[in-house]
């Protein structure tokens, strides 16, 4: 309710009821037509992630003779064995899981002081300070790369997940104090005033009013800058360059080409790059549909 | 996108904090620890990057001022050049094939196959399409890099399947091909995002308007371009400016799959950046390389801003 911006734009597939019966039963050819070229698209989109999931779980000899179009003759998981013991991939997992979600909660936090004292304390000058915190959202990371590959190196943290964690704390609150303090400042004046009278402080109506409101909202954005952080690159790439810091993305690309990567194993790599982001996917599409929409309107 | 708070400031600009008792003043100590990150992971390395496009800097000795001489070599570069033009073909990939086939798209499911044959359906091709959207750049490319591998590759085993063998080709590794192959990398990764946007904002568009559109005769193209395209067409801002900061972005794809090559064919801004960083050890020159993809970049939100106002005014005034 009082986060008009996040579920005003739920995502409601059918149109009016009257409209929808009209229509339903007259189906022309052209509208047959139509569906499959729609259904053409998806396919096309669909047979990358298929392919890798066949050819993940066949011998390189079944592949030889099979071609990538077959079924595995028989379930083969000596490919995503081999590369899992060779990246020693529950240890990226973790260290992907950690790093993402340490970033999330700090910058949801952040993003929360920002926008309260933005949105709802309206202080001098807040346009720009968004527009300058913006800012760090829009800009080529190569831009800070260099200086903060040699910042994080003076004091001891290069080549530590906590340089990544901090980098993208201030990255990803700045989208979320964005978004935020446009939340904020629409929030119900009344229950404000309300708060304020019983004599609550801003301390406390921060955490007892506007945090519990704004939780759907807070969410949304929890499970954005997890999912967006877990897919980084570049910086984890630089600053992460021990085999024991790495996170998943980042050790899946740096063995490709390898000679002891044969056609399925590479396949199973990609296979394992992409689960956990199709799992996050599965659990969290319903959040997710509603938060691209609203990042986009607001 | 920065639009939407200014517009709502001018209405009313409001002196006093929502918390009737507290001073405006008062909130600026929530503002200190977002600010102090702001200001060391951010502001400083920005400055600092600046300055180090005026130096010669190798890593290893301390910078040495040298003036213009980074910005003049950089305007008489012809990879760099080349990286900008590779740009345009992200560009393309990336912002003007997406939204276009997008917008049809999105009409297609919203408008009649989710009127038609349901909305379940519907809601179920939006997700197929958006899927890889969600995968790390870098993850997507190597799935379709995967694809197209060039001894064993699924797509050049199909190929050689169906008896089209002369076809076959070396996808990533010849200069001729291996920019559009990493194009169509980018419009499958791209693709979704406009159709669930698109889709979302198709709701706000009054069927009304479109029976009363059809009673008078329009076609379907008509009314899809009087009526729908002109009532998203904030969400099509959106979506290209958001899209060609990303295109103008790009890194990982190009890392995991051709390294900027073969030659120069695929290289891009970003990744010049990088390897001038890291490869060649001129730091000086990568960060003038990507401060010159900064200004580009602020250079288009800045004109498309402009420009969304412009149209919105001439839009009221009418």
């Amino acid at each position: 309710m009082a986060v008009p911006t996040l579920t005003a734009p739920e995502v409601v597939q059918e149109p009016p009821r009257q409209r929808r019966r009209s229509g339903r039963s007259r189906k022309t050819v052209g509208d047959w037509l139509i569906l499959a070229v729609a259904v053409l698209i998806g396919l096309l989109i669909a047979v990358p992630f298929l392919l890798i999931l066949a050819n993940s779980f066949k011998s390189p000899t079944d592949y030889a003779q099979g071609g990538p179009l077959s079924l595995p003759s028989a379930l083969y998981f000596d490919g995503i064995t081999a590369f899992w013991e060779r990246v020693d991939f529950p240890r990226k997992l973790w260290n992907s899981f950690f790093i993402s979600t340490v970033v999330a909660v700090l910058a949801v936090g952040i993003s929360m002081f920002n926008a309260f004292a933005l949105g709802i304390g309206r202080v001098r000058g807040r346009t720009w300070l968004v527009l300058l915190i913006l800012l760090a959202n829009m800009l080529p990371q190569e831009v800070l790369l260099y200086p903060l590959y040699f910042m994080f190196r003076q004091v001891g943290l290069y080549d530590s997940v906590w340089a990544v964690i901090i980098i993208f704390t201030v990255i990803q609150s700045a989208f979320g104090t964005y978004l935020l303090a446009s939340v904020y400042g629409t929030f119900p004046k009344e229950l404000l005033e309300a708060a304020s009278l019983d004599g609550a402080s801003r301390w406390q109506i921060l955490w007892r009013v506007i945090f519990p409101i704004s939780r759907p909202t807070l969410s949304v954005l929890l499970i954005f800058f997890f999912i967006w952080t877990w897919n980084e690159f570049l910086i984890p790439l630089t600053f992460l360059v021990g085999n024991d810091n790495q996170t998943v993305p980042v050790a899946i690309t740096v063995l490709q080409g390898d000679r002891l990567m044969d056609v399925t194993t590479t396949s199973a790599s990609a296979l394992l790059g992409l689960l956990p982001t199709l799992i996050f996917f599965l659990i969290f599409q319903r959040t997710l549909t509603r938060g691209i929409t609203a990042g986009a309107v607001k | 996108m920065a639009i939407a708070t200014r517009s709502k400031e001018r209405t009313a600009r409001p002196t006093t904090s929502l918390i009737p008792g507290s001073s405006r003043n008062s909130f600026w100590f929530y503002l200190l620890p977002g600010l102090a990150l702001l200001t060391l992971v951010i502001v400083v390395p920005l400055l600092w990057n600046v300055y180090l496009t005026f130096t010669s800097y190798r890593g290893i000795r301390p910078p040495e001022f040298i003036g213009l001489e980074n910005w003049v070599e950089l305007f008489g570069d012809t990879t760099f050049w080349t990286s900008f033009r590779n740009s345009v073909a992200m560009i393309v990939a990336m912002v003007v094939v997406p939204t276009v086939l997008g917008l049809v798209l999105a009409a297609m499911l919203f408008d009649l196959i989710g009127r038609k044959f349901g909305g379940r359906l519907a809601s179920f091709l939006r997700a197929t399409y958006y899927l890889p959207q969600i995968l790390p750049g870098v993850i997507a490319a190597i799935v379709i890099g995967w694809i197209l591998r060039p001894e064993n590759g699924a797509l050049n085993q199909v190929l050689a399947a169906m008896g089209l063998g002369g076809l076959q080709g070396n996808w990533l590794g010849d200069p001729d091909t291996a920019l559009p192959s990493i194009m169509v990398i980018m419009v499958w990764v791209q693709l979704g995002y406009p159709v669930v946007i698109f889709m979302a904002a198709l709701q706000r568009v009054d069927p009304e308007l479109y029976e009363a559109a059809e009673l008078d005769g329009a076609n379907w193209f008509q009314r899809f371009r009087a009526i729908t395209v002109s009532i998203i067409r904030p969400e099509i801002f959106v979506v290209t400016l958001t899209c060609a900061i990303a295109a103008l972005k790009v890194f990982g794809p190009i890392y995991a799959l051709t390294g900027g090559g073969p030659g120069t064919s695929t290289i891009v801004p970003a990744y010049y950046a990088y390897s001038e960083f890291f490869q060649s050890q001129q730091v000086g020159y990568g960060a003038t390389i990507a401060t010159a993809l900064t200004v580009v970049i602020a250079a288009v939100s800045i004109i498309f801003v402009l420009v969304q106002t412009r149209l919105e005014r001439s839009e009221e005034a009418r």
